[in-house]
């Protein structure tokens, strides 16, 4: 068998973007750290989004050039970050009154697995000597209107990411709707892990087979 | 006549006891009161449980206060960052405790306590690891989870321009957990780099009504976070 050298599948920047062609205009939309966050990068021409960050700022802009910005003007990840023209600025209590009330029209965050159910896990591997640490990803689970999720399809080490059922300590019971992998556009139903759309280059029994859960065929 | 002007962040600090509950603010360095930090080390307060939304990074600031084994306990959402050691260090030696509480959560237990809402319920971390031994009760058929309401003894909050009223305007997103920590604490003391007469800040720009503020001192030219840990500052 011949050492396999090519992309299979998408790369971050093109999960991203396939990402960002599903958001409809005028929404308001939370990013996770990590690939979420270029999810910004790819908005099409034409729509307006305005994103939250937890940590209080709506009407969140690109990063300043390295050295520029204010270390007080900063995302969740903690990076600076600048405030478009509308932007508003507020505190903690009334950035997860955003979250929390439903009034966040979509959360797009990284995982570590996802069950067929619609569980996610991201936020800890549960091993004795990791440091817990959970920020604002429970509250983000628990009540913005939609959540998807971006991330590799398998770990580094090849082990599937959508699984039966999470084995790493749960961030959110049933709310992910939707995941978007190098692979594979897929949703969440109530029967399983339903295959949306394949990425260029790759065949169903390629995804199911590094898929813990059965895939169900889009038969739409 | 009103003036809760404090002339350094010593005196502000003074009355700082052992074991007190102290919120700090901040979200990353956004919002660290570096300079009241390092003050409440120098006072020598121990025993401390601190409510913070991270742990500090380096050995400044908040991870100062905790490398100087002033803290029992920390309630806090996310305690690793990028540049975090000393927390790691406590918590793998087993020096220090920690309550792990969703962001969001924390917020609202600030806010609740400072209040006078003893508990509320919310819908976050509903079957996760974080609500085990919470009381859960359900609503239209939705479950949510228990969660008390937070005081403070103290808060070390950083505020952009304060008056004498101790009304409080914030910096961009340094307001983070600055306004309900205010609320949340029997003594909120806000540093801010300047001190005006009551009327040069616009009623309708107030974000921390002076009510919620206690003593303010002023800290003309704030260090940040960043630039001391880069600089490899290591506090006292």
């Amino acid at each position: 068998m011949t050492q396999q050298v090519e992309q299979i599948g998408r790369t971050r920047e093109e999960m991203a973007k396939r990402l960002a062609q599903d958001i409809p205009n005028g929404s308001y939309v939370n990013l996770g750290i990590g690939i979420p966050e270029l999810v910004a990068r790819f908005v099409p021409d034409g729509r307006t989004l305005i994103y939250h960050t937890e940590n209080g700022l709506l009407g969140m802009g690109p990063s300043p050039e390295a050295g520029e910005g204010d270390p007080e003007l900063i995302n969740a990840g903690k990076r600076r970050v600048t405030a478009n023209p509308g932007a508003a600025f507020f505190h903690h209590a009334d950035s997860f009154s955003m979250i929390r009330g439903g009034h966040i029209d979509l959360c797009v965050l990284g995982a570590m697995q996802i069950s067929q159910y619609g569980d996610l896990a991201n936020w800890s591997t549960g091993a004795p000597d990791a440091i817990p640490a959970v920020g604002g990803a429970m509250d983000l689970c628990a009540g913005v209107k939609s959540v998807y999720v971006i991330t590799q399809h398998t770990t580094k080490h090849g082990e599937p990411k959508l699984v039966e059922k999470c084995t790493y300590p749960l961030t959110g019971v049933g709310v992910i709707t939707r995941v978007y992998t190098d692979l594979a556009v897929i949703d969440v139903t109530p029967d399983g892990f339903k295959l949306i759309e394949l990425s260029p280059g790759v065949d169903f029994d390629y995804v199911q087979q590094r898929t813990g859960a059965q895939l169900i065929l889009n038969d739409a | 006549m009103i003036n809760k002007q404090v002339s350094s962040p010593a005196e502000a600090l003074a009355d700082v006891f052992d074991g007190a509950v102290v919120m700090v603010s901040g979200f990353g360095e956004a919002g660290s009161p570096i300079e009241l930090i390092h003050a409440l080390i120098d006072q020598g307060a121990k025993d401390l449980t601190v409510v913070s939304n991270n742990c500090g990074s380096g050995e400044v600031g908040l991870a100062a206060l905790l490398k100087a084994g002033r803290v029992r306990k920390v309630v806090c959402s996310f305690p690793r960052t990028a540049n975090s050691t000393v927390f790691p260090d406590l918590y793998h030696s087993g020096k220090i405790e920690l309550e792990l509480v969703p962001q969001g959560t924390l917020a609202e237990r600030i806010r609740a306590g400072g209040a006078g809402i003893p508990a509320f319920f919310t819908p976050a971390a509903v079957g996760t690891p974080l609500a085990e031994g919470k009381e859960s009760r359900e609503f239209d058929g939705k479950t949510y989870l228990m969660e008390r309401g937070l005081k403070a003894d103290f808060a070390l909050i950083k505020g952009k321009t304060a008056d004498t009223h101790g009304n409080v305007i914030f910096n961009k997103t340094a307001r983070n957990f600055g306004p309900i920590m205010a609320m949340g604490s029997s003594t909120a003391i806000v540093q801010v780099e300047d001190v005006v007469e009551p009327g040069q800040i616009d009623p309708e720009i107030v974000v921390s009504p002076g009510i919620f503020v206690d003593r303010v001192v002023q800290v003309a030219r704030p260090a940040h976070e960043s630039e001391l840990v880069a600089a490899g500052v290591s506090y006292p």
